[in-house]
Formats: C-alpha cells, sequence, structure tokens
C-alpha cells in the first residue's frame, strides 16, 4: 500500500468517484445542523476518499495526503477547535461560550458560526488521523503487484 | 404480558450480543479474533443506548417546521453520546492494531499459546 | 481435564453468572418506546425544546454535541487524536519534513 498497485483499470476506476465522494463529505460537515451529519462523519468519508488514493496510487502520489502533511492537518484541526474556544476566552465569555463573538448577527446565529466553525476543526482533525493510523499500519508493508514482481 | 414481552426484546438482544462478543474474547485464541470480539461488545453497549432513546410515535430528532411538541422527537441525548462512544472505539482499535503489529513482528506469531511458548525463551 | 476443558467450563460459568445479571436487571428497564421513561424526561425536554431558538440548528443531535455539550467534544477530539499518536509512537514511523527539498 506504499507503492502504486500498478493495474491502469484500477488508476482509472479511482478517478471517477473521488471527486463525488469530497463533495459529499463536504456537505455533511456543512449541513450538519440541518440534517444528520456533523464534523465526525463527514471526516471519516473524506478520510475514506484519501485512503481509497492511497492504496491504488501509492505512498507518494501528489494527489493524496503524505504523512507529515496528514500530522499538521489533525493538529490544526483540533487547535482550530481549542483556538476558538481561547477566543470566546479573549472576547471575555467563558470558555466555548460562543455567544460573546464579536460577529454582526442575530444572537442565534452567532452560536450557529460558533458551531460550524468547531464542526469543520473537528472534520479537518479526524481526517488526518485517520489518515495517520492508516499510515502508521501499513509502514512496513510491501505491496507484490499482479505479476508477482 | 404479551406487550411486555414485546417491550423487552431490545435489551435481550443487546445482553445477547454482550454474551456473544464476551464469548469470543474469553476463548478464542487469536488475538486478532480477541480484537474483533472487543468491537462486537462495543456495538452491544451503542445498540443498548440508542434502543434506550426511542419513544413510540416519535421521528428523526431534526425540527420540523410545524411540530413543536416534545414527544413527537426522539429522545437526541444518547445519539450525542454515542458519537462519542464510536469515536472512542475506532481509536481503541487502531491502538490494538498498531500493539498487535509490533507483537507481530517480534515474535512471528498471533496465536495466543505458541506466544506463550515463545515468551518463556 | 485438559486446559481447553478447563478453560471450557469456567468460560461457560462466567457467560451464565453476567447473563443472569444482565436478565435479571433487565426487568426493571422501562419499556422500549415508553415517552415517560427517566431518560427522556430529565434535561432532554429543555433541549428540544430550546435548541431551535437558542442555537440556531434544527438538528438537536448537533446542538447538543457541538453547543450545549461542547466541551466533551474537545475532549473526544483530543482522544482520537492522542489514539493517532500513540500509534506512531508504538509502530516507530518517523515523520519528515515537508518545506525543503529532499535530500
Amino acid at each position: 500500500m506504499r507503492t502504486p498497485f500498478g493495474s491502469s483499470i484500477l488508476d482509472a476506476a479511482c478517478r471517477l468517484p473521488v471527486p463525488f465522494i469530497i463533495l459529499f463529505a463536504v456537505y455533511v460537515v456543512i449541513h450538519g445542523h440541518h440534517s444528520p451529519g456533523g464534523g465526525f462523519q463527514g471526516g471519516a468519508i473524506l478520510a475514506a476518499t484519501l485512503i481509497l488514493i492511497r492504496m491504488v496510487r501509492g505512498e507518494d502520489d501528489p494527489w493524496g495526503l503524505d504523512r507529515t502533511r496528514a500530522a499538521i492537518l489533525a493538529s490544526c484541526g483540533v487547535g482550530l477547535y481549542a483556538g476558538i474556544g481561547l477566543l470566546t476566552l479573549v472576547f471575555g465569555g467563558n470558555y466555548l461560550d460562543y455567544s460573546v463573538l464579536p460577529l454582526p448577527l442575530v444572537p442565534e446565529k452567532v452560536r450557529f458560526m460558533g458551531t460550524l466553525g468547531i464542526e469543520i476543526g473537528v472534520a479537518l482533525g479526524v481526517t488526518g488521523v485517520l489518515v495517520l493510523i492508516f499510515d502508521a499500519l501499513t509502514a512496513g508493508e510491501t505491496q507484490e503487484s499482479d505479476d508477482g514482481k | 404480558m404479551g406487550s411486555e414481552f414485546l417491550g423487552m426484546v431490545n435489551y435481550w438482544l443487546s445482553a445477547i450480543l454482550l454474551l456473544l462478543g464476551l464469548h469470543g474474547m474469553l476463548m478464542r485464541r487469536n488475538l486478532i479474533k480477541k480484537l474483533m470480539a472487543m468491537n462486537v461488545m462495543q456495538v452491544a453497549v451503542i445498540m443498548f443506548f440508542i434502543s434506550l432513546a426511542m419513544k413510540t410515535g416519535g421521528t428523526a430528532p431534526i425540527e420540523q417546521p410545524g411540530i413543536t411538541e416534545v414527544d413527537a422527537y426522539i429522545n437526541p441525548l444518547p445519539h450525542a453520546l454515542m458519537l462519542t462512544a464510536i469515536v472512542v472505539g475506532v481509536s481503541t482499535t487502531g491502538v490494538a492494531l498498531a500493539l498487535l503489529i509490533r507483537i507481530y513482528r517480534y515474535y512471528g506469531t498471533l496465536e495466543e499459546s505458541e506466544l506463550l511458548e515463545r515468551m518463556q525463551e | 481435564m485438559t486446559p481447553f476443558h478447563t478453560r471450557q467450563c469456567l468460560t461457560w460459568l462466567m457467560m451464565l453468572v453476567v447473563a443472569g445479571i444482565l436478565f435479571y436487571a433487565d426487568r426493571q428497564l422501562p419499556r422500549m418506546g415508553d415517552p415517560r421513561s427517566p431518560a427522556s424526561t430529565h434535561v432532554s425536554p429543555y433541549y428540544i425544546e430550546h435548541s431551535h431558538h437558542e442555537t440556531g440548528a434544527p438538528n438537536f443531535v448537533t446542538a447538543v454535541l457541538a453547543d450545549y455539550r461542547g466541551y466533551d467534544t474537545l475532549g473526544e477530539t483530543t482522544v482520537i487524536f492522542t489514539a493517532g499518536l500513540a500509534c506512531l509512537l508504538i509502530l516507530g514511523v518517523e515523520l519528515g519534513r515537508v518545506s525543503q527539498g529532499e535530500e
């Protein structure tokens, strides 16, 4: 799973669903307030896309997410969540009290925007961690291609 | 008596699933099978909580524009708690698989009896 | 008796004990679908009634998870992040640098 699979049929077949799955993952994250979904679910779908690319095209492909960037993405996701909490502390409220954020909106929409921000943070964090776990578990594997080279 | 029997079926099914997972964890000798049995036990606990959230005649916990009474929506609190439980299950499985890979690399086997023999040496 | 038979007998004994406890406790749980069960009448009506006009989200589960109980979700994200770090540490995987060119 570190080297490309070596089959052009799989390579062509994985190009087709990947944009749609990414679009669906972003839809699930952003529509978490109006339909079932949210950060964890969307992050898992996005991680499934990246793992598919990694399995078919190998580890060094520029389409996918390599190990360092996955770790950076995971840290940025958790940092965004904790950062929004610290931001509410700076503006005088309790930790993660979204109503004190200075957005020019109705008070309930301010809380809406606060939860949307943390859901995006959760999605990025879960994506990075799932790709990182997959990468760590397959770090020592070599994959035999179809003709057993 | 009949309706009371039918009202408890979900708890019995969760208990049976938990017992199946427990049996798998105790009796199977391969470490991967024990890990999968632990996953079955986690799913049993999650199903138990989700079945506690049900209300007869209720619909999904998303607010419809006209309906405002409390009994028309099922209880959202166990669903939120079980999202956390599912993620904890994923984390536990990931770390357990990493430990199993280390054990396999060092001892060469994942069978419990052979592992105990090789650990004695 | 062979060790396997000892193990099998002890396992069935333990499973009978656990099954007895579970099925005895199942009698006192509320009927499935009961709207007056203790799980549905304590704090959950507050979330259902006030969730839309306090948080602006029609989805009660997201409002509870991200707004009313947002601190628990922060702990949860930390849990999965720690699991990823633990996987990296256990398997001895190194992270390289991303900015400089390769050697």
